[in-house]
């Protein structure tokens, strides 16, 4: 089948969110779109969808056109849609949700349940999706629940399946196993709309790139054009891709996190005697895949999660039990992992953001009343400085792009005085202008002396930043590496594959931690200065 | 699948935003207003909200009249006379509630034929009067809306504010202007005692202030109707009702201008108040601490703010402001003690106050005055057109309910649809 499509607009009131796009899908073939988050790559795949009417354009099918009142008419025509966020429901089977809403029924409606299964056996067998149809979606991990999804859609004789940012929730090998499947199902002769803004995974899957720019094609590309082209296409401008930094040079220990322990939402066990220390002037990158503990992690860390064993130091004095505020106040710097739930008032303006952790403290306040001044004038400078792009200091921060919206808070949080950066995802979601300049700030703040600590899912900001990283699994640190550590070695240990000698317990962790360091302060030629404290905080850290 | 369409505020313009022309200014500002309208801003719905409200108070005003249905029984033979009957019954209505609210032309007739001119300014003052307490308990569920929480129990701390202050009033004897002082700052804090209870149980267990507040209603009611039957206690002597002795005439709050205008000094109280709440939410970081966990609780603690301290100090301060209209009501009407029926509706109504004024203080001013002359316009419609003052109540409900439901007005008016924001916030945020 192939799909055109001629001229697509569509406009939110005065915003255009695809103008004029043309695009041509063949079958059999894996056509990349590639674009920063706001774009229009979805807008433009809901439009192919059936969920928005697009105001001008038509959509072709072997050069017939169509149109889609509904997904259901897009389904209809061979159209299947993974979405970013899935659309299962966890208390069923995998069969059940797959043939959910055209469930195959006997006589007088009776469901057909051995036929659902076998369905989905066949399916998964063909493509090799490995599924096992009777298991409970909320037990399966995300690659799997993935996979549900593109076999709902091969269940519907989907020959488009579109897969809107698939891998932003994969493990490096969850991606790599989705990749084999998508060329399994290209073999098939389906034809695959891969949609990311990920330069090395759309140069790795796709036959075609179309690149979009604020809702217009600004190029197509081969696989084969380089990471800098594909940036400077999608940015609209030349893009450092790569952080340049100086190789570390760490100073004393800032923050010494001894044996912590904390659990979850719902009681269970999230950290288990986790032990790192960040030195000064250093970036120590915390890599793993999602849901390992990282998120309560940085919680513990700023003390809005009580730890249950262990210490946290800061310059070696002891804030295990201390509040937010008084970590805040003491030098700790914070940028949340969710922006828009813990870092931001979307309610609030600019201006207001930017004090949300110093609005008591001069020059913004004496005594209980606020210096609007103050606060208008530093709002004025961080916008400038930080370069955040509103049309007013006053303006709401719900209403700036995620960009702007992560440099408000860079800028909050990079304007006081800091002796440790916790930086948890702070690119997430952002494009790659905005990566560079968040990316190029944290090196900046580290060359200041301050200790930064990072923590992200993505390899990528891992390796940009880290000059040593340490590897979550299960709410353990399973290993330190230096930051040459090579990418194949680094998503084992995240799966939890650790050779023997290092898994589990502490001590080896820090010990393991050290040998990175030894190895760096080697190639500096400078002694480790935090040699002969970390094998004794490893000890008393438990107690 | 969200990918958010782009924010008009991205990466583009690297020139300067052009300086509008004074000409262009004008059209812009003249647009802003046509699109406020049609787009249905909050000041707009309100508005149209209370015009809504008052059509269907009309037809329930010309339906519930003999003359009117007898009209319209003879619809077919003369639906003129149908029409004109209803036109009379609504009219002579609300003219009466306007000269029981703001002014009557009789009596400004009156001024000049050697008549009285306080005379003319007795509906406004009513109305005035009738405002103070509903600013007050509007103002202390406003307060606790912007810091998240819903505070229902405006009728409880208006009872421990009454107690208090009624207590001061007739039992300590203390020279003029300082008696008043003293009955009002132990209103203030009757009434903080009673709105930290709640507080304070959900910053420790998490209790659900709703819920807390509603109990403690009771429980005040019932503590009231004790005290008030209790000779020892609040029941004055020799007395077999529920009521309580007399304050003290230094205990009274002094009119303003003497009579004949009702209105008292409470009600300078209440402005009062109302300009400290907006100082304290916008200009203080109290204020910025309440609105900060009010709106996005989680960023609160990010930040290092203690959510916990808030709720607490934020239902203190909303007792306070309820205390002190129940002091205002015991210090500054006509009976001048406590009786089981002081606590009429002000609590409640004190919630739709707030709503009504987008839990704004100023906004709670207006509606709490727009809510006082329609009681004081209803007593009047009531003697001289027997329309039942009820109707006046309905129209306080209709009022609500349309500003609750901003789609409901957009149907009715034909508006756009457009930057909804702040108004469904206020209708349905009430943080479940």
């Amino acid at each position: 089948m192939r799909l055109e499509l001629q001229g697509i607009t569509k406009r939110f009131g005065s915003l255009v969110a695809n103008d004029h796009i043309d695009l041509v899908i063949e079958p059999g073939q894996i056509h990349a779109l590639l674009g920063e988050n706001g774009a229009g790559k979805t807008t433009l795949m809901n439009v192919l969808y059936g969920l928005l009417h697009p105001d001008e354009g038509e959509i072709l099918i072997d050069d017939r056109p169509v149109s889609f009142r509904s997904p259901g008419d897009a389904i209809k025509a061979g159209i299947g849609m993974v979405h970013q966020h899935f659309m299962l429901v966890p208390v069923f089977t995998v069969a059940e949700n797959v043939t959910l809403g055209a469930e195959p029924t006997r006589g007088l409606g009776l469901l057909d349940r051995r036929r659902a299964r076998r369905e989905v056996r066949e399916l998964s067998e063909r493509y090799g999706l490995n599924v096992d149809p009777d298991a409970y979606v909320e037990y399966l991990p995300v690659g799997s629940q993935q996979r549900v999804e593109i076999i709902k859609a091969l269940r519907r004789d989907a020959s488009v399946l579109i897969l809107d940012e698939p891998t932003s929730v994969l493990t490096p090998g969850e991606t790599e196993d989705l990749f084999r499947v998508i060329r399994e199902l290209k073999a098939g002769g389906r034809s695959i709309v891969f949609i990311s803004h990920k330069l090395k995974e759309v140069q790795a899957i796709a036959d075609t790139i179309t690149v979009i720019r604020r809702g217009r094609v600004v190029g197509e590309r081969p696989p084969t054009a380089t990471d800098a082209e594909l940036a400077a296409l999608m940015v609209g401008r030349p893009v450092e891709l790569k952080v340049t930094k100086d190789v570390a040079r760490p100073g004393a220990t800032v923050l010494d996190v001894g044996g912590v322990s904390a659990i979850d939402d719902h009681g269970q066990t999230a950290l288990n005697d986790v032990s790192f220390e960040v030195k000064a002037g250093e970036i120590l990158g915390v890599a793993g895949v999602q849901g390992n503990g990282q998120t309560e992690l940085c919680e513990a860390l700023i003390g809005l999660r009580p730890v249950t064993a262990g210490s946290v130091l800061l310059d070696g004095k002891d804030l295990t039990q201390a509040t937010a505020r008084d970590r805040l106040r003491a030098g700790f710097g914070y940028v949340p992992e969710d922006r828009q739930e813990d870092g931001l008032v979307s309610d609030f303006s600019v201006a207001e953001n930017l004090v949300l952790d110093v609005y008591d403290r001069p020059p913004f306040a004496s005594g209980i009343a606020l210096n609007l001044d103050a606060i208008g004038a530093n709002a004025k400078t961080l916008v400038t400085e930080y370069d955040v792009r509103t049309p007013s200091p006053q303006q709401r921060v719900g209403a700036l792009s995620g960009g702007n919206q992560q440099k408000v808070i860079i800028a909050r949080e990079m304007s006081r005085d800091l002796r440790l950066l916790l930086a948890s995802q702070p690119t997430r979601g952002l494009d790659v202008g905005s990566i560079e300049f968040v990316h190029r700030r944290i090196v900046e703040e580290r060359d200041r002396g301050v200790a930064v600590l990072i923590v992200s899912s993505e390899l990528d900001e891992i390796y940009a930043l880290a000059d040593r990283i340490a590897v979550m699994y299960e709410g353990k640190i399973v290993a330190f590496r230096p930051a040459s550590v090579p990418v194949e070695e680094l998503g084992m240990l995240m799966a939890g594959v650790v050779s023997d000698g290092e898994a589990g317990d502490g001590s080896a962790d820090r010990a393991d931690g050290r040998t990175g360091e030894v190895a760096e302060d080697a190639a500096t030629g400078r002694p480790d200065p935090g040699d002969g404290r970390a094998g004794g905080t490893s000890e008393a850290g438990p107690s | 699948m969200s990918e958010p369409p782009p924010s008009v505020t991205t990466q583009e313009s690297p020139e300067a935003p052009r300086r509008p022309q004074p000409m262009e200014r004008a059209g812009q500002t003249g647009r802003a207003v046509i699109n406020s309208i049609v787009e249905g801003s909050p000041a707009v719905v309100t508005f149209l909200a209370i015009v809504a409200a008052l059509f269907l108070g009309a037809l329930l005003i010309a339906f519930t009249n003999d003359a009117v249905l007898h009209a319209w029984g003879q619809f077919f033979s003369n639906p003129g006379n149908a029409f004109a009957q209803a036109w009379d019954a609504v009219f002579a209505a609300y003219r009466a509630m306007f000269d029981g609210a703001i002014v009557s032309p009789a009596t400004v007739a009156a001024a000049f034929h050697g008549g009285s001119v306080g005379a003319i300014f007795y509906p406004i003052s009513q109305t005035l009067s009738d405002a103070t307490p509903l600013i007050l308990t509007g103002l202390s569920v406003a307060i606790a809306f912007r810091a998240g929480l819903f505070n229902i129990g405006a009728a409880g701390q208006w009872i421990g504010g009454a107690i208090v202050a009624g207590y001061l009033g007739f039992a300590v004897s203390l020279p003029p202007v300082i008696h008043v002082i003293v009955c009002l700052l132990g209103g203030i804090a009757g009434g903080a005692v009673v709105g930290w209870v709640p507080g304070e149980l959900k910053a420790r267990t998490g209790a659900h202030e709703v819920i807390v507040t509603i109990m403690l209603n009771y429980v005040m009611y019932n503590l009231l109707s004790y005290l008030l039957g209790t000779p020892k206690a609040l029941q004055a002597p020799g007395q077999s009702n529920l009521i309580s002795p007399n304050i003290a005439a230094n205990a009274q709050l002094p009119h303003v201008g003497g009579p004949p205008p009702a209105v008292d000094a409470g009600f300078l109280v209440a402005l009062a108040a109302a300009v400290a709440v907006g100082w304290l939410l916008n200009r203080s970081t109290i204020g910025f601490q309440f609105r900060t966990v009010g709106a996005n609780p989680s960023a609160a603690r990010s930040a290092g703010i203690s959510v916990e301290r808030a709720w607490v100090l934020v239902m203190a301060i909303a007792g306070a402001l309820a205390g002190l209209s129940g002091a205002s009501v015991i210090q500054g009407s006509a009976v001048h003690a406590i009786t089981f029926n002081s606590y009429g509706t002000y609590g409640f109504d004190g919630i739709t106050v707030a709503l009504l004024g987008r839990a704004k203080p100023w906004g709670v001013v207006l509606a709490a005055i727009l809510f006082g002359a329609l009681h004081a316009g209803g007593t009047t419609m009531q003697a001289a057109t027997s329309v039942p003052t009820d109707i006046s109540q309905v129209i306080q409900g209709l009022i609500v309910l349309f500003v609750a439901a901003p789609p409901l007005i957009r149907v009715i008016f034909r508006l756009r649809h457009a930057q909804a924001g702040s108004m469904e916030a206020v209708a349905k945020g009430w943080n479940g």
